[in-house]
């Protein structure tokens, strides 16, 4: 069921929440075991949260819809851990403010979808709670970092869930599960409260089991917010009315650059035959060109493990969350040995509560911030960002939408990459020049492997450009069956 | 001959109500962590948000000093672990300070001299760690992190430990002249850290420097450079070579000494903060600003000194303040008498401040009281000691010393039809001393004006009496003799 669906039925009274709720923690039950799309559930506050929503809870656009939320974004007095170690039991005192706007439509929260350790990876086998698996077939990843709402939401553990993307880590999930993820425009949705892998990339989003969910969503987490100087003082227009639209005669553009060697050949077919779907439709194909990309992976890393060394850099076993034992002594300067106890306390609870991805990254964000590195790698990271948005705002002139592939390949299958971390920083290689670029993108199903695996497209627009990219979207939604084709694990 | 060469880094306090990126408290003094948020604790997820204010005073600071401004406000993360700083890096400003290339004039002899301002930037201050000795571990207070800091850095202009502690009492005077900042020392709201070295007198090139930390108070930064001076210079005529270090200055020995040397040469790794994107700094707020910047002291004394003809000295001891210069012009405007004002402002004010140990700021004076003083003494009802003694009173009772005056009858008889009486009855009371007078014996006046002050209680004007007096004796011998 979708949320609108949902929606439509409690508000038309055919529909009991209390009951949906139930049927979606038996579901949850039975295959979160399997699947572990949740790092923890817990049927009681759920229920007494939403009896708390129906009695007092405003009757908003989400009233009594339960919404699956990433294990980064704040929830106050709720465990908010990003699948690390290093976080044991943190409960912030505060609600990220896309939580208030989804509570203020009535909608109740629940928590801890799995997701790579503070969204480091692409297969959410980073976890330090355990891997996530992939609904089409078990034995491969969802993809990630936010594969425990991608998994939840195609697997029919959840309604329409919350993911964040800092290089592609809401769409590419999305692809590897068949359903619909959004990458809004850099300071459309607040980050007050989404725990920091790189500020300058990080997105929040929906992830949702079609197009108009989508736009539901985005509606009601958007907007500008005192509380974080990067949102932008840019009005949020009525996303759903820009659906069923018709979308004649816009132009959609293919990047040459985007159709190169070691992309699966199944994936470009199923892209080729979207085009070819978006053309019946009335829209125009061009041909762009993005020359800037085969630098895009370099930069992105170089720029997002900066941030995330800085930004990790908290946890430190001082204030909150892990801390290793015996490490709580902490003698004053000028004691014996010279503060000795309190670097001991650092090392040895960062290398306790740290994974291996989490470390690395922070090892490479500190060398290339390091004196003497810093014009050779950040500052050229920097410089190759500016080139990839001046790729984009120039194609956007030629164009309406861009089509790409959202992943090279259909899901890959857990622990095929987890020892070539190289290998899995190329599977974000179609997504992550959107968060460099800061514009917004959509991926969603176009079709499926010979093995039965979705394969996602990823349209992409200007900045602010949503309403265009619901457009195209729902309109190829329409003229195809993939969103409605779900895995057999959710039919049983 | 060697000269030092000096330059100071600040950090000055911003006495904004609030926080550098959120809206807790940041006054001094409050319990531990009462005033914190997730904000400045630093807790996953949250983001800095720019005190507008913060902003907005620390380009006042810039114009005071006529600096550059920046054409864009951008942040930069400095990076360290320390327990007092929450998220282990510190939002401050690196490439592109809030301003650069200003000057500040200090007194030097009768004229100024220029001090090069280098840059002025904003940063957010740090926790402070707590230690007890009595337990195995350390306590952190976080009310201190995320205080707003201007750190103001001084080209190496000075070569002189005395210029150096000019230099900081021309930086308070601004500052306190701007309202910006307590710049009380002791609560750590202006601290200051001393660059030192030493080369030949008049030489171009410079030594190698040593930074000089714990300083606190400017008799301490004076002190220290004096030390420091004398070391490296006794170092250099010795042939030995200076080391660049940090060293502390120790209040008990009077010395400095090697600071620990920290593991490996610190890497900052700073870069531009992403929570805080670039915005411009708009001329129109500039230009309001600068419309909103008071006289600042060397403008004041300028003026002191030519309209109202007061020594270079006094116009520095009286501009020094904000509060006393104010007073001062405002009492003249009522009181057409500058130098005895001053004189009054600097032996009668500053002296009480002194004594007390209190700013200028903290003593509540109204210049009318100042006036009446000074008419009391002109016009002989009081004395200048009694006035001394009556404006002390006059601030602690917060009265103005006429209703003292009056309440207490304090004041003088002046008056000769008071007076008259009393030295008639007198001169009938003592015929001897009279004729002792009368023969030449002074100590005979200076008797019957006593007796003349003990019949009034001590209120007779002594001077008046005195002339009464002869006048009176004049008389009579003529009358006698006539």
């Amino acid at each position: 069921m979708t949320i609108h669906e949902l929606r439509a039925a409690i508000e038309g009274g055919r529909c009991d929440p209390r009951q949906v709720l139930d049927e979606l923690l038996e579901r949850i039950a039975q295959h979160n075991p399997r699947l572990h799309a949740y790092i923890r559930v817990e049927p009681e506050r759920l229920r007494a949260a939403l009896q708390e929503r129906l009695q007092r809870g405003p009757r908003g656009r989400l009233f009594g819809i339960p919404i699956t939320i990433k294990d980064n974004i704040c929830i106050q007095d709720e465990d908010t851990g990003c699948s690390s170690r290093i976080l044991t039991g943190f409960r912030p005192p505060y609600h990220a403010t896309v939580i208030e706007r989804l509570l203020a439509e009535g909608a109740v929260v629940m928590p801890r979808a799995n997701m790579d350790e503070f969204a480091f990876g692409s297969s959410t086998e980073s976890s330090h709670f355990g891997p996530t698996r992939n609904p089409w077939d078990p034995d491969r990843v969802p993809g990630g970092s936010s594969g425990g709402s991608a998994t939840a939401v195609a697997a029919d553990l959840a309604l329409g869930a919350l993911g964040t993307d800092t290089g592609g880590s809401i769409r590419q999930p999305a692809a590897f599960c068949g359903v619909v993820g959004l990458k809004p425009t850099y300071g459309r949705v607040s980050r007050y409260g989404l725990i920091a892998f790189a500020s300058s990339l990080d997105q929040i989003g929906p992830i949702t089991k079609d197009v108009q969910d989508c736009a539901l969503l985005l509606s009601v987490i958007a907007g500008q917010d005192p509380r974080d100087s990067t949102s932008a003082p840019v009005e949020v227009p009525d996303y759903p009315a820009s659906l069923g639209q018709s979308v004649s005669g816009l132009r959609f553009g293919v990047p040459k650059e985007y159709f190169v060697e070691g992309i699966d050949p199944e994936v470009r077919d199923a892209v080729e035959q979207a085009a070819k779907t978006l053309e019946r439709l009335g829209m125009r194909r061009v041909e762009v060109g993005l020359p800037h990309t085969p630098y895009a992976v370099a930069a992105y890393y170089i720029i997002a493990t900066a941030e995330a060394s800085s930004n990790l850099a908290r946890y430190d076993g001082v204030q909150y969350g892990y801390r290793a034992a015996n490490g709580s002594r902490l003698q004053a300067p000028g004691s014996r040995p010279p503060q000795g106890d309190l670097i001991e306390m650092y090392l040895r609870t960062r290398a306790e509560g740290f994974g291996p991805e989490a470390k690395r990254r922070i090892m490479l964000g500190t060398y290339v911030l390091s004196r003497g590195y810093y014009e050779a790698y950040y500052l050229k990271g920097l410089k190759v960002r500016t080139l990839i948005k001046r790729d984009f705002d120039e194609a956007f002139e030629r164009c309406d939408v861009i089509l790409t592939p959202t992943s090279p390949t259909a899901a890959f299958r857990l622990g095929e990459k987890l020892d070539n971390p190289l290998q899995m920083y190329l599977s974000d290689i179609f997504t992550i020049s959107v968060n460099l670029a800061g514009i917004p993108a959509l991926s969603m199903p176009c079709g499926f492997t010979a093995s039965k695996l979705p394969i996602g497209m990823q349209l992409l627009a200007a900045p602010f450009q949503e309403p265009r990219l619901f457009q195209v979207a729902h309109a190829y939604e329409q003229a195809t069956d993939w969103h409605r084709q779900t895995p057999a694990i959710a039919l049983n | 001959m060697h000269e030092p060469v000096i330059g100071l880094e600040v950090h000055v306090q911003l006495a904004t109500e609030s926080k550098l990126f959120c809206g807790c408290p940041a006054a001094f003094g409050a319990l531990p962590n009462s005033q914190t948020c997730p904000v400045c604790l630093g807790l996953p997820g949250v983001l800095p948000v720019l005190n507008q204010r913060a902003f907005e005073w620390g380009i006042k600071v810039a114009l005071a000093f006529d600096c550059e401004l920046a054409d864009s406000m951008k942040f930069d993360r400095k990076q360290y672990y320390y327990p007092d700083l929450p998220k282990n890096y510190q939002i401050s400003q690196y490439d592109r300070p809030l301003a650069r290339a200003g000057h500040l004039d200090i007194p030097a002899g009768e004229g100024t001299k220029r001090i090069g301002i280098t840059r002025v930037h904003m940063e957010e201050d740090a926790g402070k760690l707590l230690h007890d000795p009595q337990q195995p571990h350390s306590y952190v207070d976080f009310n201190r992190a995320g205080v707003p800091l201007l750190e103001i850095v001084s080209e190496p202009d000075l070569r002189s430990p005395e210029e150096a502690y000019q230099y900081l009492v021309e930086l308070k005077s601004v500052l306190r002249y701007l309202d910006v900042s307590t710049c009380n020392m002791e609560e750590g709201s202006l601290r200051c850290d001393a660059n030192i070295s030493v080369r030949p007198a008049g030489g171009a090139a410079l030594g190698t420097k040593v930074e000089i930390k714990n300083l606190n108070s400017f008799k301490f930064v004076r002190a220290a450079l004096e030390f420091e001076a004398v070391r490296q210079t006794g170092a250099l005529k010795e042939g030995w070579r200076i080391v660049q270090e940090t060293r502390l200055w120790n209040t008990k020995t009077q010395h400095t000494e090697p600071m620990r040397s920290k593991e490996g040469a610190s890497d900052y790794r700073y870069f531009p903060e992403p929570d805080l994107v670039p915005f411009g700094i708009e001329r129109s707020v500039v230009d309001r600003l600068r419309r909103e910047l008071p006289e600042l002291p060397a403008q004041r004394r300028a003026r002191y000194t030519a309209q109202y003809g007061l020594s270079a000295y006094d116009a520095h001891v009286l501009t020094q303040h904000r509060r006393i210069a104010e007073l001062f012009e405002q009492t003249v405007s009522l009181y057409a008498k500058p130098k005895p004002v001053a004189n009054w402002m600097m032996g009668g004010l500053l002296a009480y401040c002194n004594a007390k140990g209190k700013e200028p700021d903290e003593v509540a004076v109204q210049p009318a009281w100042l006036v009446h003083l000074l008419q009391a003494v002109d016009a002989g009802t009081i004395s200048g000691t009694m006035a001394k003694e009556l404006f002390v009173e006059a601030i602690e009772q917060q009265q103005d010393p006429q209703q003292i005056i009056a309440a207490r009858g304090l004041s003088q008889i002046v008056d000769d039809g008071v007076l008259g009486p009393i030295a008639d009855a007198v001169i009938a009371e003592h015929p001897k001393s009279v004729q002792d007078y009368r023969k030449g014996k002074h100590n005979a006046l200076m008797f019957l004006v006593g007796q003349c002050m003990r019949r009034s209680e001590g209120k007779a004007n002594p001077t008046q009496v005195t002339e009464l007096l002869k006048q009176k004796l004049h008389q009579q011998g003529q009358e006698v003799t006539g």
